[in-house]
């Protein structure tokens, strides 16, 4: 097992190599990248997070379909008066997979963790403690709110709401996000005094995190030495 | 809006983090510990307001909010937005790690000048279709300022990014207009309900 098992050190490597692999400019880099990340993958008997990898910005859909016509070079496909170039498909794949290995990377050490250890972790990096604490209670809230919401919505189409693209539908979400306001206002007061009347003082206690083990020190320099090198042979 | 790991060039990764730190940190120190479940809360009430897909034309946006934030939060529309973005890259996989900085800038820093500017406008507007039009403007406006930041990290990053940044700004346009008059209609219900949630309070605790 090569993945650093203390969450602190998967966080650092995580950036660290993601960090490392923006900057590659090469297609066999970066696709080793790719492949390193694949391999990781393979060794962790993790499945591929397909719905991250699907799940791309439209733009970033923009951006592969447009490059090869932005960028001067050998035309070696015309559609009408536009001419694809060879380096801009390169460019295209190039950034194909710099985002696929950087979504890789991040989905294998640090996706699907609980949101108040992914707090504890970042807590152990020295993130500033208010910082902490609103990463912590907003990953609660989402859940809550989200409730609520749900709630309002379902309400909404039992009075036989519809969405169209009108001024009628703005107005209602308008008026759905204004009373979701008003209620978790009201809630966040009730958060605040239910905490005080328990004696809370601004700051959970929380246990020192045990000291990563020597074996998560390696896996986490294995990785982020991986991703330096890649760097340096995409730079030589 | 969500720029992911492995576009953007190191000074614009680094530009943009050291903003956003700055305007985090300004926002921590004047933010009273016991207004933490506040900030928190708004910030999930737009996560879950962003996931709402809003009908505009043949096609459908989803809200940002970012310009009623800023109204509601002041500066600390940086930490909430950080923290969104940062969940979102965690849970989801949208957006990025080392474009945390840069994507929060250009939603949040829109969102506190146009919310420090139109703020107080807003409340001291005489009437709740006062507020509701200034409301709507603030919001229209923060989407369109978001946009010009996006397509200028795209284009100071690589100007063959160039043609993508211009076609980027075009979408905002029917999400500006979608984002423009739901924040109207949630500062009109706001106004009218609640008004005292238009002002940023970081500083108290509950009353």
């Amino acid at each position: 097992m090569i993945l650093p098992g203390d969450l602190r050190l998967r966080l650092a490597a995580a950036f660290v190599a993601v960090a490392l692999w923006s900057q590659l400019a090469g297609l066999a880099p970066a696709l080793l990248a790719v492949l390193l990340a694949l391999a990781l993958f393979a060794l962790a008997r993790q499945p591929l997070p397909w719905r991250r990898l699907l799940h791309l910005e439209a733009f970033l859909l923009l951006l592969f379909v447009t490059l090869p016509f932005t960028i001067e070079g050998h035309p070696v496909l015309s559609l009408g008066p536009l001419d694809a170039s060879a380096e801009g498909f390169a460019r295209a794949f190039v950034l194909a997979a710099k985002v696929t290995a950087s979504v890789l990377l991040i989905a294998l050490l640090i996706g699907g963790r609980e949101p108040l250890h992914l707090g504890r972790a970042l807590a152990g990096l020295g993130l500033p403690e208010p910082l902490v604490r609103l990463f912590i209670a907003t990953a609660r809230y989402i859940g809550v709110i989200g409730a609520e919401a749900r709630r309002l919505r379902d309400a909404m189409r039992a009075r036989g709401f519809r969405p169209r693209s009108n001024l009628h539908t703005w107005r209602s979400y308008g008026y759905l996000v204004g009373m979701l306001l008003v209620r978790a206002l009201d809630r966040a007061d009730r958060v605040e005094d239910a905490m005080r009347l328990r004696g809370f003082t601004g700051r959970y206690p929380r246990a020192p995190l045990p000291a990563p083990v020597p074996a998560d020190w390696v896996g986490a320099a294995l990785i982020t030495g991986a991703a330096a090198l890649t760097l340096i042979w995409d730079k030589l | 809006m969500h720029i992911p790991d492995g576009i953007l060039s190191a000074p614009v990764l680094i530009g943009g983090a050291g903003v956003a730190a700055a305007g985090v940190g300004l926002a921590l120190a004047r933010l009273d510990e016991r207004a933490i479940p506040r900030v928190a809360m708004l910030s999930a009430v737009f996560f879950a307001g962003s996931l709402v897909a809003v009908p505009v034309g043949p096609s459908s946006v989803h809200l940002v909010f970012s310009g009623l934030l800023g109204v509601m939060l002041g500066l600390g529309i940086f930490p909430a937005v950080l923290v969104g973005l940062a969940l979102q890259a965690v849970m989801f996989g949208i957006g990025g790690i080392t474009t945390l900085g840069i994507n929060t800038v250009n939603m949040a820093l829109p969102g506190a000048l146009i919310g420090l500017a139109v703020g107080p406008l807003i409340r001291a507007a005489r009437s709740p279709g006062r507020a509701a039009l200034l409301g709507g403007i603030a919001g229209a406006a923060t989407v369109v300022a978001s946009g010009l930041l996006v397509a200028a990290s795209l284009w100071l990053s690589s100007a063959d990014y160039g043609l993508v940044a211009q076609v980027l700004l075009v979408t905002y346009l029917p999400l500006a207009l979608a984002e423009g008059a739901v924040t109207a209609a949630v500062v009109i219900f706001l106004a009218r309900v609640q008004p005292e949630a238009l002002a940023p309070r970081l500083a108290v605790g509950p009353e």
